[in-house]
């Protein structure tokens, strides 16, 4: 209820800010407002004609502004929201099977193909279970918490363009808006911990309070670094910024700072959502789970999902102004709806594929403690994204022209030292499996086995 | 609840000086001092220049006591420590025991002899094997009864078996505590073969009674051999893979080099042993000092801790014993798989079991350090007295010196460290 009312008021302001933001020559055109057209549509469609000649009319009446606006808003949430949950309930589930894969087990498959709907018994498992509410908690903030994290998660997806011009929406301070309304989920979980009057949940509430505010300062810095690359806050017009070379001109290979910043960027929304090695809110080896240790059924469930929908919104943005957003090598040749749905389904790999690094990286490590995430918050990664910032400022004021205008050599310098950083790391990995795998065993040394003779 | 410095002292115009104790991250609350009024004393008092003023600030932090057990996930069992924490400083903790104690050593007063075997096996459940064997091995002692040479190849195969099922167990739990999940399943996928070749062998997987006076419950069942050879074959191959994934891990040797650190002198005046003593780099194993059974005749190593990521007797070190002895032990098996000849499992004994008057005390070497049995038999079907020395018990009790100083996440790290189990320090 909140999560909707919060986003469809956003939703307005957000239209409106777009409009304000084409008159001041934004990089895009607007486009139509595709809820209200969706509407017309319906009020001139043959069933409404139909009904409003019943009522001696000519056609249905046209709804006044702010009622239609409402209703788009309306029908804007319903799909945010049903895009969100499938999007988390699919993280949810990669994120089982691939935990399965990793500790060498199989995972969710019984419900639906693959397990694929385990999610979905799981959600209503947790709607059915009982609503608690521990009885020295905060009743008001209890409840509030879990709607506020939603909310926030709800929100930021508003702002991501999947496929040109077939976003939500696209504000031209798209950047700005995800780093400031990702924080509010910070806040819904310092009141989940501190309205559930449970000392571990306190101490989850205070980690994540900290942790968030470190890890903010290297996130947002380290995404100044495509913002000057691409000159623009836009989500949308970054990505369409990065369509060259046929569609692989990403950030990635414009400029060689682009590179470090975007593994920083990836450390830092790690952080900030909370996964490991950062999950220092909800370590349960320490916290028994953390800030939403009093948490049940469906009020869980929001946190839990809050958790996956951060996690691909994260990519996305990664995705967005780091690998090209909907870009991809030959997604030219498509065109119409082809291309929408190549570009959304390119995007959604894309982060998707961001979201299995987060899986792999959290099976894979353990946790670190908290003076050293905020050693390596405060001390490695703040001034590492300064340097970035400072590099790529550098590099794009010595080219001094946009990048396709630039000489060959400076235009294939990054890729080539891209694919060369991967390749080196590569071979080194490689090495060391190597390496490992031929350390000797005790075999050799023991005499053959007597015992087999004796049976 | 702010886990800042709880003291500054700063001069108007000078430096800002934070005092900090040398080693901890944070300087506990109560270390600053204080006049007659309760305001802090200055730091770096000098006398004021005409004019200058000086600033205390003076945060003060109220120390909160939390219940850490006995369900925590962290305390491996029912351990419940309460802990009295400065933000995230423990400033002390005192462990509370007791919340599974079965009174097995009266029990061995008011049961035969043999009856106590089951009773053995609750008490370090996951090294069941070995207590068969300490408290048979203390029977024995006074029965004066000679083991058949099979029998004793394979208790010692089974102990060392046993051994490294344990030290998986302590290994992916370990892992557990410090946020890694992986280890714990692949550590319980090999753990799983051992279980099941017990199974094979007794018909148990936890709770054997399968080692007992006079030898072994019966011999090995045909292929049995080969495939504990099989399973030696692999898991030396897995093992690889548990370095790979944990043991030099930059994250993990963080965790846990300098955490901890138990010296010399204390890990043997607070009585630890097994890996917690060979971890300060103490070089003592009962299977070598006081060799028993057949490890007089066996080649191997006695892993002790060498400070290789940090301080000796830090967390890893301790870790590091545990890998090691893994490899050692399947050494071991291997030797006995090369050595072991046909003939009777079990000494002929009679079924309603009479023990000459007298005492012994036997100490093996149980993965977790020095299982002993002290019996006293009046020359009766049951004992007079029946006293277990745990390896757990004894290691625990030197949590409330190592945990006042370290940070929330290192006393989990310790505790995990120490790889107590529960049944056995209640008993």
């Amino acid at each position: 209820m909140s999560a909707s009312l919060a986003l469809s008021l956003w939703l307005q302001s957000a239209r409106l800010q777009q409009q304000t933001g084409a008159a001041l020559g934004s990089t895009t055109a607007p486009d139509s407002n595709w809820t209200l057209d969706l509407l017309e549509w319906v009020r001139t469609s043959w069933l409404s004609t139909k009904l409003a000649g019943l009522a001696g009319m000519d056609q249905a009446p046209a709804l006044p502004t702010w009622a239609a606006a409402a209703i788009g808003a309306g029908i804007a949430v319903g799909i945010v929201i049903g895009f969100v949950s499938v999007v988390a309930m699919f993280s949810i589930w990669l994120e089982r099977r691939v935990a399965g894969r990793i500790q060498s087990r199989i995972g969710p498959n019984r419900v639906g193909p693959f397990g694929l709907l385990q999610s979905l018994a799981d959600g209503v498992k947790l709607l059915l279970k009982e609503d608690i509410i521990p009885s020295g908690a905060d009743r008001k903030l209890f409840v509030l918490a879990p709607a506020l994290v939603m909310a926030s998660a709800l929100a930021m997806f508003a702002a991501v363009p999947m496929a040109d011009g077939a976003g939500f929406t696209d504000i031209n301070l798209g950047v700005l808006f995800i780093v400031g309304i990702s924080a509010l989920a910070t806040i819904g979980v310092i009141m989940a911990g501190w309205s559930s009057n449970n000392k571990w949940a306190l101490y989850g509430a205070m980690r994540e309070a900290a942790q968030v505010v470190s890890y903010e300062v290297p996130l947002g810095i380290s995404l100044l670094v495509p913002v000057i690359v691409g000159g623009t806050l836009e989500l949308g017009a970054a990505s369409r910024l990065q369509s060259g070379w046929g569609g692989s001109c990403w950030f990635l290979f414009q400029n060689p700072f682009v590179l470090p910043a975007f593994v920083l960027y990836f450390i830092a929304a790690l952080a900030e959502n909370k996964r490991a090695p950062f999950d220092l809110p909800e370590s349960e080896s320490e916290l028994v789970a953390g800030f939403h240790t009093e948490y049940s059924g469906i009020r869980f469930s929001f946190f839990f999902l809050e958790e996956y929908a951060a996690m691909f919104l994260m990519s996305a943005v990664g995705t967005a102004l780091f690998l090209g957003g909907w870009n991809f090598p030959g997604i030219d040749l498509l065109k119409g709806g082809w291309l929408i749905a190549a570009q959304l389904a390119v995007f959604v790999v894309k982060s998707m594929f961001l979201v299995l690094l987060m899986i792999w990286i959290r099976w894979t490590l353990p946790r670190m403690r908290v003076d050293q995430v905020m050693v390596m918050g405060y001390k490695y990664l703040t001034p590492l994204s300064l340097i970035c910032v400072v590099g790529a400022s550098v590099w794009e004021v010595w080219a001094a022209v946009p990048f396709h205008e630039r000489p060959i050599w400076m235009q294939l310098f990054t890729p080539v030292l891209v694919f060369g950083v991967c390749a080196v790391l590569g071979a080194m990995l490689r090495k060391q499996a190597i390496e490992s795998a031929a350390q000797p065993t005790t075999r050799s040394r023991i005499a053959p086995r007597a015992h087999a003779a004796a049976h | 609840m702010a886990s800042s410095h709880p003291q500054t002292t700063s001069h108007s115009g000078g430096t800002a000086h934070s005092g900090s104790a040398a080693a901890l991250p944070f300087r506990p609350a109560g270390s600053g001092e204080y006049d007659e009024d309760g305001n802090l004393k200055p730091k770096f008092g000098r006398p004021l220049a005409e004019g200058e003023r000086e600033i205390v600030m003076d945060v003060r932090t109220q120390d909160m006591e939390m219940n850490m057990g006995p369900q925590h996930p962290s305390t491996h069992g029912v351990l419940r420590v309460l802990l009295r924490v400065d933000g995230e400083v423990v400033t002390q903790a005192v462990p509370y025991i007791g919340y599974i104690h079965r009174c097995a050593e009266k029990i061995g007063e008011s049961v035969e002899w043999i009856q106590y075997l089951p009773y053995t096996d609750r008490y370090d459940y996951l090294a069941a094997m070995n207590n068969n064997l300490g408290y048979s091995m203390a029977v024995e002692k006074l029965l004066g009864v000679e083991i058949p040479q099979r029998a004793m190849y394979i208790r010692t195969i089974c102990a060392e078996l046993n051994r490294i099922g344990s030290h998986l167990i302590a290994f992916g739990t370990y892992g557990l505590d410090l946020g890694a999940f992986t280890p714990f399943f692949y550590s319980f996928r090999e753990r799983e073969w051992i279980l099941s070749i017990f199974e094979k062998i007794c018909g148990a997987r936890l709770t054997y009674s399968f080692i007992r006076i006079g030898g072994v419950f019966n011999d090995a069942p045909p292929g049995w051999l080969e495939e504990v050879e099989a399973f030696c074959d692999d898991f030396e191959e897995k093992w690889k893979e548990y370095n790979d994934l944990l043991s030099d891990n930059l994250i993990f040797v963080r965790r846990t080099a300098d955490i901890g650190v138990i010296s010399k002198e204390d890990a043997l005046a607070y009585g630890l042993t097994g890996p917690c003593l060979r971890g300060s780099g103490v070089k003592y194993d009962l299977r070598k000092d006081q060799p028993y059974e057949l490890y007089s005749k066996l080649e191997f190593n006695v892993p002790v801790g060498e400070g290789k990521k940090g301080q000796l007797g830090d967390c890893w070190d301790r870790y590091d014993v545990r890998m090691q002895e893994m490899r050692e032990s399947v050494r071991i098996i291997r030797q006995c798989l090369a050595g072991i000849q046909e003939g009777p499992v079990l000494a002929k004994l009679a079924a309603a079991l009479k023990v000459p008057a007298g005492h012994a005390y036997v100490g093996i070497e149980n993965p977790r350090g020095e299982l002993g049995h002290f019996v006293i038999s009046g020359g009766d079907k049951k004992a007079i007295r029946l006293r277990v020395r745990g390896p757990s018990f004894c290691n625990l009790s030197i949590l409330p010196k190592m945990l006042p100083g370290t940070m929330l996440a290192d006393s989990v790290a310790l505790i995990g460290s120490i790889d107590i189990v529960l049944g056995e320090v209640d008993r």
